[in-house]
Protein backbone atom coordinates (compact mmCIF):
# COMPACT_ATOMS: atom_id res chain seq x y z
CA UNK A 1 0.00 0.00 0.00
CA UNK A 2 1.75 2.79 -1.34
CA UNK A 3 -0.64 5.47 -2.02
CA UNK A 4 0.51 8.15 0.62
CA UNK A 5 -2.63 10.61 -0.14
CA UNK A 6 -6.01 10.97 -1.77
CA UNK A 7 -4.92 12.53 -4.73
CA UNK A 8 -2.33 9.73 -5.83
CA UNK A 9 -5.09 7.30 -5.26
CA UNK A 10 -8.01 8.92 -7.48
CA UNK A 11 -5.38 9.17 -10.01
CA UNK A 12 -4.08 6.24 -9.93
CA UNK A 13 -1.09 7.19 -11.78
CA UNK A 14 -2.33 8.47 -14.57
CA UNK A 15 -4.73 5.81 -15.42
CA UNK A 16 -7.64 7.27 -13.67
CA UNK A 17 -10.07 7.63 -17.10
CA UNK A 18 -9.00 3.89 -17.67
CA UNK A 19 -9.43 2.71 -14.21
CA UNK A 20 -12.07 4.19 -12.69
CA UNK A 21 -13.82 4.45 -15.94
CA UNK A 22 -13.95 -0.09 -15.41
CA UNK A 23 -14.94 0.04 -11.87
CA UNK A 24 -17.48 3.23 -12.42
CA UNK A 25 -18.82 0.64 -15.24
CA UNK A 26 -19.13 -2.71 -13.20
CA UNK A 27 -21.19 -0.56 -10.50
CA UNK A 28 -23.47 0.67 -12.91
CA UNK A 29 -24.18 -2.76 -14.38
CA UNK A 30 -24.78 -4.47 -10.88
CA UNK A 31 -26.53 -1.02 -10.09
CA UNK A 32 -28.98 -1.47 -13.08
CA UNK A 33 -29.53 -5.40 -12.99
CA UNK A 34 -30.50 -5.26 -9.23
CA UNK A 35 -33.04 -3.01 -10.50
CA UNK A 36 -34.13 -4.71 -13.14
CA UNK A 37 -34.46 -7.62 -10.83
CA UNK A 38 -36.30 -6.24 -8.21
CA UNK A 39 -38.54 -4.33 -10.81
CA UNK A 40 -39.79 -7.48 -12.22
CA UNK A 41 -40.12 -9.23 -8.93
CA UNK A 42 -42.50 -7.13 -7.88
CA UNK A 43 -44.59 -7.15 -11.03
CA UNK A 44 -44.67 -10.47 -10.92
CA UNK A 45 -46.08 -10.29 -7.10
CA UNK A 46 -48.64 -8.03 -8.27
CA UNK A 47 -49.90 -10.54 -11.02
CA UNK A 48 -49.62 -13.38 -8.85
CA UNK A 49 -51.80 -11.60 -6.39
CA UNK A 50 -54.83 -10.56 -8.68
CA UNK A 51 -54.68 -14.27 -10.80
CA UNK A 52 -55.59 -15.54 -6.86
CA UNK A 53 -58.01 -12.68 -6.22
CA UNK A 54 -59.10 -13.36 -9.96
CA UNK A 55 -59.40 -17.13 -9.55
CA UNK A 56 -61.36 -16.75 -5.82
CA UNK A 57 -64.22 -14.36 -6.80
CA UNK A 58 -65.51 -16.62 -10.14
CA UNK A 59 -65.30 -19.67 -7.77
CA UNK B 1 -53.91 -46.48 3.35
CA UNK B 2 -53.56 -43.62 2.69
CA UNK B 3 -49.96 -41.89 3.57
CA UNK B 4 -48.45 -38.64 3.07
CA UNK B 5 -44.44 -39.36 3.38
CA UNK B 6 -42.02 -36.96 2.80
CA UNK B 7 -40.34 -37.78 -0.63
CA UNK B 8 -36.87 -39.30 -0.59
CA UNK B 9 -34.27 -37.15 -1.15
CA UNK B 10 -33.53 -36.61 -5.04
CA UNK B 11 -32.55 -34.40 -7.53
CA UNK B 12 -36.17 -34.59 -9.61
CA UNK B 13 -37.88 -33.68 -6.60
CA UNK B 14 -35.61 -30.13 -6.81
CA UNK B 15 -36.53 -30.39 -10.19
CA UNK B 16 -40.01 -29.35 -10.06
CA UNK B 17 -40.58 -24.88 -9.76
CA UNK B 18 -43.19 -26.02 -6.83
CA UNK B 19 -40.18 -27.37 -4.45
CA UNK B 20 -37.37 -25.19 -5.83
CA UNK B 21 -39.51 -21.97 -5.54
CA UNK B 22 -38.76 -21.91 -1.40
CA UNK B 23 -35.55 -23.66 -1.59
CA UNK B 24 -34.14 -21.11 -4.25
CA UNK B 25 -35.69 -18.25 -1.99
CA UNK B 26 -33.78 -19.71 1.40
CA UNK B 27 -30.45 -19.91 -0.19
CA UNK B 28 -30.18 -16.36 -1.97
CA UNK B 29 -29.30 -14.57 1.02
CA UNK B 30 -26.82 -16.47 1.53
CA UNK B 31 -24.97 -16.01 -1.66
CA UNK B 32 -25.44 -12.45 -1.29
CA UNK B 33 -23.64 -12.51 1.82
CA UNK B 34 -20.78 -14.38 0.16
CA UNK B 35 -20.62 -11.77 -2.69
CA UNK B 36 -20.45 -8.68 -0.59
CA UNK B 37 -17.90 -10.30 1.70
CA UNK B 38 -15.87 -11.63 -0.90
CA UNK B 39 -16.51 -8.35 -3.03
CA UNK B 40 -14.73 -6.28 -0.51
CA UNK B 41 -11.62 -8.38 0.38
CA UNK B 42 -10.92 -8.66 -3.14
CA UNK B 43 -11.86 -4.63 -3.22
CA UNK B 44 -9.26 -4.32 -0.78
CA UNK B 45 -6.68 -6.48 -2.18
CA UNK B 46 -7.13 -4.40 -5.88
CA UNK B 47 -6.45 -1.67 -4.09
CA UNK B 48 -4.36 -1.06 -0.72
CA UNK B 49 -2.78 -4.64 -0.88
CA UNK B 50 -1.70 -5.11 -4.68
CA UNK B 51 1.50 -3.46 -5.67
CA UNK B 52 2.03 -1.41 -8.69
CA UNK B 53 3.03 -3.02 -11.70
CA UNK B 54 6.35 -3.17 -13.42
CA UNK B 55 5.30 -2.61 -16.88
CA UNK B 56 2.00 -1.64 -16.64
CA UNK B 57 1.57 0.83 -13.83
CA UNK B 58 -1.79 1.37 -11.58
CA UNK B 59 -3.55 0.85 -15.17
CA UNK B 60 -3.31 -3.10 -14.47
CA UNK B 61 -5.41 -2.85 -11.65
CA UNK B 62 -8.70 -3.28 -14.64
CA UNK B 63 -7.58 -6.96 -14.09
CA UNK B 64 -9.34 -7.40 -11.23
CA UNK B 65 -12.48 -6.93 -12.70
CA UNK B 66 -11.51 -7.67 -16.28
CA UNK B 67 -10.82 -11.48 -15.67
CA UNK B 68 -13.30 -12.37 -13.05
CA UNK B 69 -16.26 -10.81 -15.95
CA UNK B 70 -14.92 -12.57 -19.02
CA UNK B 71 -14.26 -16.25 -17.20
CA UNK B 72 -18.31 -15.30 -15.60
CA UNK B 73 -18.94 -14.79 -19.45
CA UNK B 74 -17.91 -17.77 -20.82
CA UNK B 75 -19.20 -20.01 -17.11
CA UNK B 76 -22.80 -18.76 -17.75
CA UNK B 77 -22.72 -19.50 -21.09
CA UNK B 78 -21.89 -23.53 -20.76
CA UNK B 79 -24.40 -23.29 -17.75
CA UNK B 80 -26.97 -21.63 -19.51
CA UNK B 81 -26.52 -24.23 -22.57
CA UNK B 82 -26.22 -26.94 -20.10
CA UNK B 83 -29.94 -26.73 -18.40
CA UNK B 84 -31.21 -25.39 -22.11
CA UNK B 85 -30.18 -28.64 -23.38
CA UNK B 86 -31.69 -30.68 -20.42
CA UNK B 87 -34.59 -28.96 -20.67
CA UNK B 88 -34.56 -30.12 -24.48
CA UNK B 89 -34.19 -33.34 -23.47
CA UNK B 90 -36.21 -34.07 -20.79
CA UNK B 91 -38.64 -31.69 -21.01
CA UNK B 92 -38.44 -29.89 -17.69
CA UNK B 93 -39.85 -26.71 -16.91
CA UNK B 94 -37.30 -25.59 -14.50
CA UNK B 95 -33.95 -26.25 -16.94
CA UNK B 96 -35.47 -23.75 -19.32
CA UNK B 97 -36.37 -21.73 -16.93
CA UNK B 98 -32.71 -21.64 -15.52
CA UNK B 99 -31.30 -21.34 -19.02
CA UNK B 100 -33.78 -18.28 -19.28
CA UNK B 101 -32.78 -16.68 -15.79
CA UNK B 102 -28.90 -16.99 -16.78
CA UNK B 103 -29.09 -15.16 -20.04
CA UNK B 104 -29.32 -11.49 -18.99
CA UNK B 105 -26.69 -12.21 -15.65
CA UNK B 106 -24.41 -13.52 -18.87
CA UNK B 107 -24.96 -10.70 -21.52
CA UNK B 108 -23.52 -8.07 -18.49
CA UNK B 109 -20.50 -10.21 -17.52
CA UNK B 110 -19.75 -10.30 -20.98
CA UNK B 111 -20.60 -6.96 -21.76
CA UNK B 112 -18.41 -5.49 -18.49
CA UNK B 113 -15.67 -8.23 -20.08
CA UNK B 114 -15.56 -5.86 -23.50
CA UNK B 115 -15.63 -2.28 -21.78
CA UNK B 116 -12.99 -3.17 -19.18
CA UNK B 117 -10.99 -4.56 -21.91
CA UNK B 118 -11.25 -1.47 -24.03
CA UNK B 119 -10.35 0.69 -21.47
CA UNK B 120 -7.29 -1.39 -20.92
CA UNK B 121 -6.38 -1.90 -24.18
CA UNK B 122 -6.48 1.88 -24.89
CA UNK B 123 -3.47 2.43 -22.61
CA UNK B 124 -1.44 -1.03 -23.15
CA UNK B 125 -1.94 -0.92 -27.05
CA UNK B 126 -2.83 2.31 -27.71
CA UNK B 127 -6.57 1.43 -29.64
CA UNK B 128 -9.82 0.62 -27.58
CA UNK B 129 -10.41 -2.23 -29.86
CA UNK B 130 -9.10 -4.05 -32.82
CA UNK B 131 -10.38 -7.34 -34.65
CA UNK B 132 -8.49 -9.99 -32.78
CA UNK B 133 -9.51 -13.16 -32.15
CA UNK B 134 -9.97 -13.03 -28.32
CA UNK B 135 -12.07 -9.62 -29.41
CA UNK B 136 -13.93 -10.84 -32.06
CA UNK B 137 -14.87 -14.16 -30.40
CA UNK B 138 -15.96 -12.43 -26.68
CA UNK B 139 -18.34 -9.90 -29.03
CA UNK B 140 -19.62 -13.19 -30.47
CA UNK B 141 -20.48 -14.10 -26.90
CA UNK B 142 -22.47 -10.99 -26.28
CA UNK B 143 -24.57 -11.39 -29.82
CA UNK B 144 -25.26 -15.23 -28.70
CA UNK B 145 -26.40 -13.87 -25.12
CA UNK B 146 -28.65 -11.15 -26.72
CA UNK B 147 -29.55 -13.27 -29.43
CA UNK B 148 -31.09 -16.17 -27.03
CA UNK B 149 -32.92 -13.30 -25.14
CA UNK B 150 -34.37 -11.86 -27.86
CA UNK B 151 -35.69 -14.97 -29.65
CA UNK B 152 -37.44 -15.93 -26.54
CA UNK B 153 -38.89 -12.54 -26.26
CA UNK B 154 -40.37 -13.15 -30.36
CA UNK B 155 -41.82 -16.73 -29.68
CA UNK B 156 -45.44 -16.11 -27.68
CA UNK B 157 -45.68 -19.85 -26.96
CA UNK B 158 -43.02 -20.37 -24.10
CA UNK B 159 -42.35 -24.20 -24.92
CA UNK B 160 -41.32 -23.24 -28.60
CA UNK B 161 -39.55 -20.35 -27.18
CA UNK B 162 -37.76 -22.64 -24.68
CA UNK B 163 -36.65 -25.66 -27.26
CA UNK B 164 -35.65 -22.55 -30.20
CA UNK B 165 -33.28 -20.84 -27.32
CA UNK B 166 -32.01 -24.32 -26.27
CA UNK B 167 -30.93 -24.94 -29.66
CA UNK B 168 -29.57 -21.54 -30.11
CA UNK B 169 -27.71 -22.61 -26.99
CA UNK B 170 -26.18 -25.73 -27.50
CA UNK B 171 -24.80 -24.07 -31.17
CA UNK B 172 -23.60 -21.28 -29.96
CA UNK B 173 -21.24 -23.09 -26.90
CA UNK B 174 -18.77 -23.61 -29.71
CA UNK B 175 -17.81 -20.16 -29.38
CA UNK B 176 -16.57 -21.07 -25.54
CA UNK B 177 -13.68 -22.79 -26.67
CA UNK B 178 -12.85 -20.39 -29.57
CA UNK B 179 -12.81 -17.84 -27.23
CA UNK B 180 -10.81 -20.05 -24.39
CA UNK B 181 -7.86 -20.91 -27.05
CA UNK B 182 -7.83 -17.99 -29.31
CA UNK B 183 -4.74 -16.41 -28.08
CA UNK B 184 -3.00 -19.89 -28.60
CA UNK B 185 -4.34 -20.54 -32.28
CA UNK B 186 -3.98 -17.01 -33.45
CA UNK B 187 -1.31 -14.44 -33.47
CA UNK B 188 -3.12 -12.35 -31.35
CA UNK B 189 -3.14 -9.22 -29.54
CA UNK B 190 -4.33 -10.35 -26.62
CA UNK B 191 -2.14 -11.93 -24.11
CA UNK B 192 -2.07 -15.78 -23.26
CA UNK B 193 -3.60 -16.75 -20.08
CA UNK B 194 -2.04 -15.84 -16.88
CA UNK B 195 -3.27 -18.54 -15.08
CA UNK B 196 -3.93 -22.07 -15.73
CA UNK B 197 -3.38 -25.72 -14.51
CA UNK B 198 0.53 -25.58 -14.64
CA UNK B 199 0.39 -22.52 -12.66
CA UNK B 200 0.42 -18.50 -12.71
CA UNK B 201 2.56 -16.14 -13.74
CA UNK B 202 1.41 -13.42 -11.58
CA UNK B 203 2.68 -11.96 -8.47
CA UNK B 204 1.40 -14.09 -5.84
CA UNK B 205 -1.11 -10.73 -4.20
CA UNK B 206 -2.39 -9.78 -7.50
CA UNK B 207 -3.44 -13.42 -8.23
CA UNK B 208 -5.27 -13.98 -4.96
CA UNK B 209 -6.87 -10.44 -5.43
CA UNK B 210 -7.74 -11.48 -9.04
CA UNK B 211 -9.33 -15.65 -7.29
CA UNK B 212 -11.11 -13.55 -5.06
CA UNK B 213 -12.99 -11.42 -6.78
CA UNK B 214 -13.84 -13.98 -9.63
CA UNK B 215 -15.37 -15.77 -6.45
CA UNK B 216 -17.75 -12.36 -5.23
CA UNK B 217 -18.38 -12.33 -8.93
CA UNK B 218 -19.62 -16.39 -9.15
CA UNK B 219 -21.74 -15.93 -6.20
CA UNK B 220 -23.27 -12.68 -7.29
CA UNK B 221 -24.30 -14.09 -10.80
CA UNK B 222 -25.97 -17.14 -8.30
CA UNK B 223 -27.70 -14.69 -6.14
CA UNK B 224 -29.00 -13.24 -9.44
CA UNK B 225 -29.83 -16.09 -11.32
CA UNK B 226 -31.95 -17.37 -8.19
CA UNK B 227 -33.58 -14.53 -8.14
CA UNK B 228 -34.21 -14.40 -11.31
CA UNK B 229 -35.75 -18.08 -11.72
CA UNK B 230 -37.98 -17.41 -9.10
CA UNK B 231 -39.35 -14.36 -10.54
CA UNK B 232 -39.43 -16.40 -13.98
CA UNK B 233 -41.65 -19.38 -11.85
CA UNK B 234 -43.74 -16.62 -10.31
CA UNK B 235 -44.41 -15.31 -13.75
CA UNK B 236 -45.06 -18.74 -15.81
CA UNK B 237 -47.02 -20.59 -12.43
CA UNK B 238 -49.24 -17.63 -11.34
CA UNK B 239 -52.25 -19.71 -12.15
CA UNK B 240 -51.07 -22.97 -10.16
CA UNK B 241 -52.61 -24.03 -7.17
CA UNK B 242 -49.56 -23.80 -5.12
CA UNK B 243 -48.74 -20.21 -6.51
CA UNK B 244 -52.25 -19.46 -4.77
CA UNK B 245 -51.66 -21.35 -1.52
CA UNK B 246 -48.81 -19.29 -1.20
CA UNK B 247 -50.48 -16.26 -1.89
CA UNK B 248 -53.23 -17.19 0.45
CA UNK B 249 -50.48 -17.89 3.23
CA UNK B 250 -48.47 -14.42 2.45
CA UNK B 251 -45.32 -16.49 1.92
CA UNK B 252 -44.54 -15.73 -1.34
CA UNK B 253 -41.71 -14.08 -0.75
Amino acid sequence: MTWGSWEAFWSMGGYALFVWGSYAMALAVLATEIWQLRTRRRAAEIEAKRESERARSSA
Amino acid sequence: MTTTTAPRFNLFWFSSPQTFYPLAGRLIPWFIGLAVVLGLVGLYISFLAAPTDATQGESYRIIFIHVPAAWMSMFLYVVMAFWAALGLAFNTRLSSMMATAIAPTGALMTFLALWTGSLWGRPTWGAYWVWDARLTSELILLFLYLGFIALQAAIDDRRRADKAGAVLAIIGVINVPIIYFSVKWWNTLHQGASVSVKGSTMATTMLWGMLIMALAFWMYSIAAVLYRVRTIILERERRADWVRELVARERLK
